[in-house]
């Protein structure tokens, strides 16, 4: 059914039509509007989950993850600094291959601190063994929480995941979107039936200490099945599709008009809108210009980009992150497919933009793909206001 | 080994580890239908490492410091389950875990008033990682992180009243216990379990290796600490002290000599003095000196 909502209340509709058994979290903008609606279907009865207001994001975590390890469908959602707070925890349930579904209202990182939208948060974890879609607009969001429990509690899979979706801009903004109905979630979504549970008829024991004659192994498992799970998100993806008639592809990357494109800007996330659009105004001057849009960022779909990419000459990343020091995050990616190959674009350059929440405007899209020369530039700052450097240095 | 033992022999703890015998005497007393949380710590590293286990009943272990908040998912997930009443659900952890970096889970744990039994195995400091001091360190006592020198006689500060702190919370059972009392801790065991509700219990369990006594003394140790009035054990139901062990109280002393971490205070009687002001104190405020 059509429905005109925020992004926010259409997640928390989700996650109810998701049947959780546990809910909790620790308030922190912009995730609170999920969290609040989800805390008031509680209330109303609506929803039968037990929602556990916690002290902190580290205790949000952690419930959750006990929870899961209890055999029941369990849900939190951070943002930024909870997020970071949280890491700890973040690293032990993929450790632990607990099937959690996190939602990660992407905000920047302090300090300055700052609440509104970049990716730094859930790019600076992307270590941690999580599955991490990002969401374009709200219906991908939706949608994408329902694909994340029943990728997460697949046997071959079992991993959290965590959906991302730009704070504020997707969080706040509203949008007509199609939610899914119920009868069709609990046929695609099936009860949580888990392998290992906490369970006094057959006790088990879980978080073990493994020396250095058995760690690896654990480490290996879970890299092995993120290898995998490239495959599992296409097939989960073709059965979403056959029962929700919305068709992600691959859920890997999207191809926007790259065909016969001589420029492609790679980005991830709801900064893809307003790429498109200018695709779209530039294409219709004849111009060859396309997006690759990054869906998984983890696992990363190294072989799609290769593909995508192979026979494109120029190539701009657009990053709403920067690992300070180094390449920017998605470039270094993007950088890497081409390693080692055959074929390769004659330039990839990296440009950082939108960080805390500066509007990513058609131009900045323009200057992007202006600055896209045959000179290569690395982590490339666009819409730098160079007054305010010239204040700080005193020149 | 018979399935019914529900912490088994075979374990890496050291001889006489004090902790060993108080978490067996726990999970015995509460039963196979108890679903264990354990913080990282000395109990955790010497009962599960891979690819064996101690443990007879459903246990897990995350992080050091949360398994309050580890166990308030697995209690909230029973009762979604509906099957909570069935269960009990133990938290347990070292004196670090507890009183200092696990503090704010555990204290949300208290406050939301989940029912699960908070166990603190108190062996006053950071055993796991070679005696550092904790913030249930006693006062003067030397660790590695809190030596006696020429400028210090140890550990500065005397131990953070945990169980007064669980108390503040208004939670409906609050117990210290000691591995030299066997049947007074899995009594207090039984009896929080059978209350609904956030439950504290506070073990003293003396380390060989950090106190630096020989192993054979555990118990007689664990006892002196409660007779000369420096470990009171005490029960609180709902705010009320309703029981205390009462002594006929023995001089410091005979308990510090015992030990190899309080041996630089032996030849300094104004130290002495100040820790026997401790334990009278504790005699005085919880009334432990017996009639005669």
């Amino acid at each position: 059914m059509k429905e005109f909502v925020e992004g926010s209340h259409a997640i928390a509709e989700i996650i109810r039509l998701c049947r959780p058994g546990v809910v909790s979290a620790y308030p922190i903008t912009p995730q609170t509007h999920i969290v609040e609606d989800l805390a008031q279907m509680v209330s109303d009865g609506s929803l039968s989950s037990q929602f556990v207001n916690v002290e902190s994001e580290h205790s949000a975590a952690s419930v959750v993850l006990g929870a899961s390890a209890t055999g029941v469908r369990a849900y939190t959602a951070t943002s930024s600094q909870g997020l970071f707070y949280m890491a700890e925890v973040v690293f032990n349930i993929a450790g632990m291959r607990l099937p959690v579904v996190m939602t990660c209202a992407n905000r920047a990182i302090s300090a300055p601190i700052n609440i509104w939208n970049d990716q730094q948060d859930s790019i600076s974890l992307r270590d941690a063994g999580w599955i991490q879609i990002y969401a374009e607009d709200n219906q991908e969001a939706v949608d994408f929480h329902l694909i994340a429990y029943r990728l997460a509690e697949d046997k071959r899979v079992m991993l959290p995941v965590m959906v991302c979706m730009d704070g504020f801009i997707l969080t706040h903004g509203m949008e007509t979107l199609d939610m899914p109905e119920q009868e069709k979630i609990d046929k695609f979504l099936p009860a949580y039936k888990p392998l290992y549970k906490l369970d006094t008829a057959h006790p088990i024991t879980m978080g073990i200490l493994a020396d250095p004659d058995y760690y690896m192994e654990a480490r290996y498992a879970i890299q092995a099945t993120m290898k995998e799970s490239v495959e599992y998100l296409s097939q989960i993806s073709k059965e979403f599709n056959s029962v929700f008639g919305r068709d992600y592809k691959d859920l890997l990357v999207e191809e926007y008009k790259i065909e016969g494109a001589d420029k492609v800007i790679v980005a991830m996330g709801s900064v893809c809108g307003t790429i498109k659009e200018e695709v779209d105004a530039q294409r219709a001057k004849g111009k060859k210009v396309g997006l690759l849009r990054i869906i998984s960022f983890r696992p990363f779909p190294y072989a799609r980009v290769y593909e995508a990419l192979k026979d494109v000459a120029k190539v701009a990343v657009l990053d709403k992150s920067v690992s300070l020091g180094a390449y920017a995050p998605i470039a270094v990616e993007v950088k890497s497919a081409f390693c080692g190959k055959k074929k390769a674009p004659q330039v990839i350059s990296s440009f950082v933009a939108g960080l805390g929440g500066r509007d990513i405007t058609l131009e900045s899209v323009q200057e992007v793909f202006r600055r896209l020369g045959a000179k290569e530039v690395n982590a490339d700052f666009i819409d730098l206001k160079p007054e305010l450097l010239k204040e700080e240095y005193g020149e | 080994m018979e399935n019914n033992i529900l912490f088994k022999p075979g374990h890496t703890a050291c001889a006489g580890c004090g902790q060993a015998i108080a978490a067996r005497l726990v999970i015995e007393a509460s039963g196979a239908n108890t679903i264990v949380v354990n913080n990282t710590g000395c109990l955790e590293v010497f009962s599960t490492k891979y690819p064996e286990t101690a443990w007879g009943v459903p246990w897990i272990h995350s992080l050091f410091e949360n398994s309050a908040a580890v166990a308030s998912g697995v209690e909230a997930a029973l009762k979604y389950l509906g099957t909570k009443d069935l269960t009990n659900v133990i938290a347990q952890g070292g004196d670090g875990s507890t009183a200092d970096i696990g503090l704010q889970a555990l204290s949300g744990m208290f406050e939301r008033g989940h029912d699960i039994l908070y166990v603190c195995y108190d062996n006053e400091a950071y055993m796991n990682t070679g005696v550092q001091r904790s913030g249930l360190t006693p006062f003067d006592t030397n660790t590695t992180t809190s030596p006696s020198g020429k400028q210090s006689s140890g550990n500065l500060r005397p131990k953070k009243p945990m169980p007064e702190i669980a108390v503040a919370h208004g939670i409906p059972y609050v117990a210290t216990a000691s591995a030299g009392f066997p049947q007074d801790l899995q009594r207090k065991v039984k009896k929080a379990i059978s209350i609904k509700g956030p439950k504290y219990i506070q073990v003293h369990v003396p380390c060989p290796l950090g106190w630096r006594h020989e192993t054979n003394q555990t118990t007689p140790i664990a006892k002196l600490a409660v007779d000369c009035g420096l470990y009171p054990l005490i029960e609180y139901e709902s705010g009320v002290l309703i029981n205390r062990k009462q002594i006929t109280p023995k001089p410091v002393e005979e308990y510090l000599k015992s030990q190899g971490r309080f041996k630089h205070l032996l030849n300094n009687p104004e130290e002495i003095k100040k820790i026997q002001d401790i334990a009278d104190n504790n005699i005085k405020k919880y009334n432990l000196k017996a009639e005669a």
